[in-house]
């Protein structure tokens, strides 16, 4: 099967710093890999190369099969990934179930999707009719969390997904990563929280100063049952 | 498309309905430069009864830059750009209900402008269906040109101080348009303000077009 994420020596240039310097990566489907480094190797910059919203100096990217290095291309692969970066992208004036239902949307879920996203998020209820602009970053980040659900994406970049939230709201994200793992998605994340991140992922790969410098990790957690069906 | 500009559209109204920033900051803004402008100029009504055409324009000018400027601080808050670059929105979409809601917004505040001019500067309309087909095309170049370099200074640091530089002489032609046009309705001769119509409405369609078509690219690359 074609990896979801083929990178190979690819190089982005932030004006005129090389945020990724030649970065070698493959993730196969259904996988959950997980990117480490110092503050700076260029772990954001890879999750939102892969999300086609950077462009592709040098090299060979390709993502859900789409070749990155085509702007055409780039754009066309944002629609079957969900980003959660540092950002939230929420409107404050606006309820969380505005702006979860606003993004859903977008991307062509069903109102069904929003309600089964808000409730696999802890989101229900009260706290749905709440102003975002009220919520503390944590809700906040359970707020996102829900938009990208709803999306229901193939690929997920998760930009230190752990950052801001409580224990609760913690395993709450490491289930869901899961269940959209056993549902046919795949998952690249960064964060520092390693022992946690290590525990979930399959698969460890350190960036250093932009580019990969040794190969990858082994597995460290089994690969789900249904994602070993051909 | 036109689903996407809906969505977006309604999403924008419904952000400036709960913040209240056009009813409490804008429309109160638009009321003090009539009053400005009576005070400044002629509180025995002379002069400011044949210039009320141009101070309407100008004040609704002055509340465009507000409301542009208020459409995009909203996306440039918290990731929102990238959110919507990664929304699958159809760029022409937003563009459109980017537009779309600034649109609705300033024909609001137009209603609130009209009802000061009449009141305070004492003019009389002898053309209704000439002012409000001035009023519509308008504000749809308005939109749709705010719209379109509302994106383009978006991206940058400056914005709040580039954004006049670069869109009130652009917009230079609906002010011309339309102050000629409203002195034809109010107390002209209502004849003499349709080729001007005419040419608000070229301006806007032009500028909607270009603007679906540019938005895209400008989204990406300011």
């Amino acid at each position: 099967m074609e990896p979801v994420v083929q990178l190979r020596g690819a190089v982005t240039l932030l004006g005129r710093f090389p945020a990724l310097a030649g970065i070698d990566l493959e993730v196969a489907a259904g996988e959950i890999v997980l990117v480490r480094g110092p503050n700076g190797a260029g772990k954001t910059t890879l999750l939102r190369l892969c999300a086609g919203l950077l462009p592709v100096t040098r090299g060979e990217a390709i993502v859900l099969g789409h070749d990155l290095t085509d702007r055409r291309q780039a754009r066309a692969v944002r629609r079957r990934v969900g980003l959660l970066g540092h950002a939230t992208g929420l409107y404050d004036e606006l309820t969380v179930v505005d702006n979860v239902r606003f993004w859903a949307r977008a991307a062509g879920a069903a109102p069904a999707d929003v309600e089964a996203a808000l409730g696999a998020c802890g989101l229900e209820g009260r706290l749905a009719d709440l102003v975002v602009a009220s919520l503390s970053a944590g809700q906040r980040r359970r707020t996102s969390l829900a938009c990208l659900l709803a999306r229901r994406p193939e690929l997920w970049l998760l930009d230190e997904p752990h950052a801001g939230l409580d224990q609760d709201g913690r395993d709450v994200l490491d289930g869901l990563v899961r269940q959209a793992v056993a549902s046919g998605a795949t998952v690249l994340l960064s964060s520092h929280e390693l022992a946690r991140a290590e525990a979930l992922a399959h698969r460890v790969v350190t960036i250093v100063g932009g580019t990969t410098d040794r190969p990858a990790a082994p597995v460290t957690a089994p690969i789900p049952e249904p994602l070993l069906v051909p | 498309m036109f689903r996407d500009a809906g969505l977006v559209a309604g999403k924008d109204l419904r952000v400036e309905l709960r913040s209240r920033v056009t009813t409490q900051q804008v429309a109160p803004f638009a009321i003090l430069v009539l009053i400005l402008f009576g005070v400044a100029l002629d509180p025995d009504r002379g002069i400011l009864t044949r210039a009320s055409s141009g101070l309407f324009w100008v004040a609704v000018l002055f509340c465009s830059l507000l409301a542009i400027q208020r459409a995009f601080t909203i996306e440039a808050a918290d990731g929102g750009r990238d959110a919507l670059r990664l929304s699958g929105l159809d760029p022409a979409g937003i563009f459109l209900g980017k537009a779309s809601a600034i649109f609705v917004q300033l024909v609001a505040l137009e209603v609130v402008l009209a009802v000061g001019v009449l009141v305070m500067y004492g003019t009389e309309v002898t053309g209704v269906p000439l002012l409000l087909a001035t009023c519509l095309a308008a504000t749809a170049g308005l939109a749709a040109a705010g719209t379109l370099y509302g994106v383009l200074a978006a991206g940058l640091r400056v914005r709040e101080t580039l954004l006049p530089i670069l869109l009130l002489p652009v917009l230079a032609p609906v002010l011309i348009g339309a102050t000629k046009a409203f002195e034809a309705a109010l107390g002209g001769v209502a004849a003499d303000g349709w080729p001007w119509f005419g040419l608000l409405v070229t301006f806007a369609l032009l500028y909607t077009t270009f603007g679906t078509l540019a938005f895209g690219p400008l989204l990406e690359e300011s």
